[in-house]
Formats: structure tokens, sequence, C-alpha cells
């Protein structure tokens, strides 16, 4: 049943030192609001148990985009109609304009904030499999100052986040170290638009001298955080080769380390099989 | 405790008219078009950003006013299905419709034509996936989209005319 709107309210700081001012004066009282793509749906189905938000979608500290020799830096409020639109995006982060295409419509896209998609936290976000295998770290900013922190390690279960009540997520960075790499992402879904992942994969991997030197693989939809899957990672960086055997144990470390479930999207059975398919598959473009 | 609820004033421009509403700041975008600046051309389907079918244009952009709290307007510019004809005049996109049967029941209607506007705002020439992918976002449950997709198609055919 839907939420009974009254109960709500929202307050648009001056700024971004506002927002953390008052988010440091009353820890956990306020919750950022972005662009509303997830918690507008909570509200509606009534689901929306925090009753207080600060509309930070107007701050323009969180937003922006930064290209040094070493980093692209993103501003939090990113979003994926303009990850789309980013050439250096594109060029060197090509899973991660993959996640924004396939992220809800064109209208979501408009709205949906890459910072957003972080602290949702949900298992199933199309973003962070790109983000996780880009290495992406977080600048999380308080009235205590400024930290960075990988996303690797951020969520650290469902809906959880290694982050403190008075800490705004402020920017995105993404080494840029992996142009060389061969990158794989492919999600799957009920329909090609608009549908929530039965399951995601996103991959990178470094080849030379067609050994395995390194690679990274995450995925969305089978635990209950988007997973690195370093057991899997590890098999194929110290198989080097790909060979029958390499590919088999890999499988095998996957289907160890992920925890697929059962729910109204899929099942676990079958995400345990689509999800090692997926691992195949990017196996298949690394071989070639 | 938090304080007692209340309506905030919002200031916009709804189809190039400047408007002032007494909102709550969390009331839907698509609740406050229809109810109080009685836009009623913006429809409501799922109410969770799956449908399309409040889709409006919000400083230029197209967005479910579902999903966008009344607060969030503040400032902005707002476009929805009654500001598309000019001064009585029907968009290219609404007369292709009307030629090619791309309206049935009508609920979808009005987003399906925001999102074919927005689309050929920002791409006078697109090709046809880039047009079944705008179109994406709206759901229509009558005509099985084809005649949909043929409208916007016969819409950039004429919009390339000069019409």
């Amino acid at each position: 049943m839907r939420s009974y709107v009254p109960q709500y309210r929202m307050a648009t700081p001056r700024n971004l030192a506002d927002a953390l001012e008052r988010m440091a004066r009353e820890p956990g009282a306020w919750r950022p609001f972005a662009g509303g793509t997830d918690l507008m749906v909570l509200l509606e189905a009534g689901k929306l148990p925090h009753r207080q938000f600060l509309s930070i979608w107007k701050l323009p500290e969180l937003r922006g985009i930064e290209v040094t020799p070493t980093h692209v830096t993103l501003g939090a409020l990113t979003t994926y109609s303009e990850v789309r639109r980013l050439e250096v995006l594109a060029r060197e982060f090509p899973l991660l304009c993959r996640a924004a295409a396939e992220t809800g419509s064109i209208a979501t896209q408009n709205r949906g904030t890459l910072g957003g998609n972080i602290a949702n936290a949900s298992p199933a976000a199309d973003s962070p499999p790109a983000l996780l295998v880009y290495d992406a770290e977080l600048e999380l900013v308080s009235t205590r100052g400024a930290r960075w922190a990988a996303f690797h390690g951020f969520w650290t279960g469902y809906k959880k986040l290694e982050m403190r009540d008075d800490e705004l997520i402020r920017r995105i960075r993404l080494p840029r170290n992996k142009s060389g790499w061969t990158q794989f992402y492919r999600k799957v879904g009920t329909r090609r638009a608009q549908a929530i992942s039965k399951v995601c994969l996103a991959g990178a991997a470094l080849r030379e001298s067609g050994n395995i030197a390194d690679v990274r693989i995450a995925l969305g939809s089978v635990a209950p955080i988007v997973l690195r899957a370093v057991a899997t990672e590890q098999v194929l960086r110290e198989g080097k080769q790909l060979t029958p055997a390499v590919v088999r144990a890999a499988e095998r470390a996957l289907a160890h380390e992920i925890a697929p479930i059962d729910d109204i999207r899929s099942t676990a059975r079958y995400r345990l099989g689509v999800a090692q398919n997926l691992l195949l598959e990017f196996c298949e473009v690394l071989a070639n | 405790m938090p304080e007692a609820p209340r309506k905030i004033r919002v200031q916009c421009v709804i189809n190039g008219k400047a408007a002032s509403l007494e909102v709550y700041p969390m009331a839907r975008l698509l609740d406050v078009l229809r109810e109080q600046a009685g836009m009623t051309g913006t429809k409501e389907g799922c109410g969770e950003g799956e449908c399309g079918a409040c889709s409006i244009e919000m400083d230029g952009v197209l967005v479910n006013s579902c999903l966008v709290p009344a607060l969030q307007a503040e400032g902005t510019v707002i476009r929805t299905i009654e500001g598309i004809a000019d001064a009585g005049q029907l968009s290219a996109v609404q007369q292709a419709f009307l030629v090619h049967g791309g309206a049935q029941c009508g609920i979808c209607t009005p987003g399906m034509i925001l999102a074919a506007v927005s689309l050929l705002s920002r791409n006078a020439q697109p090709t046809e996936s880039e047009i079944r992918e705008a179109l994406s976002g709206n759901l229509c449950r009558c005509t099985g989209y084809t005649k949909i997709f043929e409208s916007v198609v016969e819409a950039c055919r004429q919009q390339g005319l000069g019409k």
C-alpha cells in the first residue's frame, strides 16, 4: 500500500557543507536523496521506513568529471545518461557504459546516479560489477574530512555499507590502468530493456604472451552483495592458460563462492547455471 | 523528533507558464501535475518507474514523473503532453500517431509521445534501433508496438522533410 506522503520530510541543503553539517548534527536523522529512482519506488510501495531526506540532487559539489593521467573521477551524481555520453568512459571503461545502457529505461538513466546505485546497495545493481572490475574507489566526505575507500569491501552484507551516518559519497574514482585488458559484460534478465538482472557478470583480464597475467570478475544477483569472485580469479591467474581443466576449476570455484537464492526473478539453480555459463563465455572471449 | 509535516511552495514552469504550487515535499510530481496543475494528460500506469505512462520532460530530459518528489521540481521547466502541440497545431509525432494508428486505449500514448519527442529533440535522425531503445521504457498493452514504432519512424521522415 502507498505511503502517506505528508509523513515524509525533505529539505534542500544550500550546499555540500550545509548538507554535511545537518548530517553531523543529527547523525542518521537525514538520509541523502538523489534521483529517486529507487527510493520513490519504495515510497510508492509503502516500504520507505525512513522519513527525513536531504535532496542532494542539485549539489554541484557532487557532479562533474575530472580526467587526470592516472584517474577518471566522476561526481557521485553522475547519471547513467551522462556515463553513456562520456567518451573517455566509452574508450577506457566500456563496461561501465554498457552497465549504464542496461539500467532501466532512458527516463531512469536520466535520473539514476552512480552514487545512488552504490548507496542503495542492491545486489542486482548493474553498475557495481563494472565498478568492481575497474578497482573503483569512493570518496566519502563528512564534516570530519574526506577519505578514499576501495569499493571492493565497501559493501559488507545485504544493504550494509562501510560508511558512517554522517558521510556522503562524493566521488567515484577509476584508475586508468585497464585499457589493454580484454573486457566482458553481460546482463541476463527477463527482457532486454527495463529488466532487473537475474545474473550479471563483468570481467576483465590482462593477457601477456597468451597467459592470463591478471583478471577481475564480478557478479550481480548471485549473493547478498555484488560480488568480486576472488577465488575464481585466483584459479584463472594461477592456471595462466585457459585449458579445459583450468576453466572447469574456475567454474567449480565460482559455484563455491556465489550464493544465489530463489526469489521473484529467478531460482538459485538457474542463477548458478547462468553464472557458470557467463564465466565460460568470458573465458571463450579471452581465448580468442 | 521530526517536525510536523508541512507543505512547501514550489515554483516551476509548466508548459510555458509559471506555476506556484503548495505541495508536500515528497508528493509525487505526477499527482501534483494531475491534481494541482490540471495536467491530467499525464497518466499513471505502474507508479514504480517501469511503464513510462507518466513520462514528462523536466529541464529538457525525459523523466518518470511518478519517481520525482515535488520538491525537486523547484526551479525546473516542465513539459507535459499538453505542451507538445504548438498553438493547436499537432506536432509531427502526434500527427503521425493519428495517421498510423499509434494510439488505441490511449493510456500509454502521452508517455510514448513524450519519449518520441524527447528522442527527436536530441537526435533528429535516429536509427531504427535508437527508436526502439527510446521507446523501450514505455509499455503498451494494446498495439503490439508495431504501429507506435511506425508512427515514430514516420514522424522522423516528416521532420526530415522540414515539416
